[in-house]
């Protein structure tokens, strides 16, 4: 159905209906396309608080029945390395970004107050206090209601991660196109 | 008429988003048509129960609160 501007015309005469408005309103929403059920999030800031974002939309979203991707990238990549690993890398470089920012989602900074980990460490003492599951356990939650997890390949390169340095369950390394079809065939993307 | 509780979960102390994602995997496991009863202490709950239901479809029948415990039934769609 067409809407033209009279259906949206505010200065409508004695003889329109009074629902005239909210009738072309609700054709303009018919004609959107189809709701998709499914999320894409791009993960790309790493830091503690933004991946706690990350892992609550995710998990909800999954527990809401929504199809949910998360696309690790650059900073972002870095919760992905098990936390157990030390330092990662094959060139000095690269390892010694790993000590400098050690990997892994048990070990994340604040991007404000961190004070050497004085901050992250009162943020999770907190957390435990008021209930909040860590993002860690949000991950592995989100993770057990199907969220796919799409490590970013150039990142992995660029920073010097191998699959083993990596936690279990991911899917393949992709790129940005794969991110861009799924934004393409209408599904919503949020950056974090 | 009384509502016949199939299983009951105990979200309370829990924060955003636990509650949901507890009653997501809870809900899982039951058939169509039955109930399950959460009860809850994160006031943000009410709302986002209302939300999760009109979303999934799994009908909230009741929800009240008593001694700040929220409770919640849901009919699984």
């Amino acid at each position: 159905m067409t809407v033209t501007t009279r259906d949206l015309d505010i200065t409508r005469d004695a003889e329109t209906p009074p629902n005239a408005d909210a009738e072309a309103a609700a054709a303009l929403l018919s004609e959107r396309p189809a709701k998709t059920n499914s999320l894409v999030i791009i993960a790309e800031s790493g830091d503690l608080e933004k991946t706690w974002a990350t892992t609550i939309m995710a998990s909800t979203a999954a527990a809401s029945g929504m199809e949910v991707s998360i696309f690790f990238t650059f900073w972002g990549f870095f919760p992905l390395v098990r936390p157990e690993k030390r330092i990662t890398g094959t060139n000095w470089m690269q390892r010694a970004l790993s000590i400098m920012n050690r990997p892994g989602i048990d070990h994340l900074k604040l991007s404000r107050m961190n004070f050497m980990g004085m901050g992250p460490w009162m943020m999770k003492r907190l957390a435990r206090q008021y209930g909040v599951a860590s993002p860690g356990e949000l991950l592995t939650a989100a993770q057990a209601m199907g969220v796919k997890l799409l490590p970013c390949q150039m990142s992995m390169d660029l920073l010097g991660f191998s699959r083993d340095d990596l936690i279990d369950g991911l899917e393949e390394p992709v790129g940005a196109a794969t991110v861009l079809q799924l934004i393409a065939s209408g599904t919503p993307a949020i950056f974090i | 008429m009384t509502i016949s509780i199939s299983q009951s979960l105990d979200a309370r102390n829990l924060s955003c988003p636990m509650p949901i994602v507890k009653t997501a995997i809870a809900i899982k496991t039951l058939a169509s048509g039955d109930v399950l009863e959460v009860s809850a202490t994160d006031p943000g709950s009410v709302k986002d129960f209302d939300a999760w239901s009109k979303i999934t479809g799994n009908e909230l029948i009741e929800s009240d609160v008593q001694d700040g415990v929220f409770r919640f039934v849901l009919r699984k769609k």
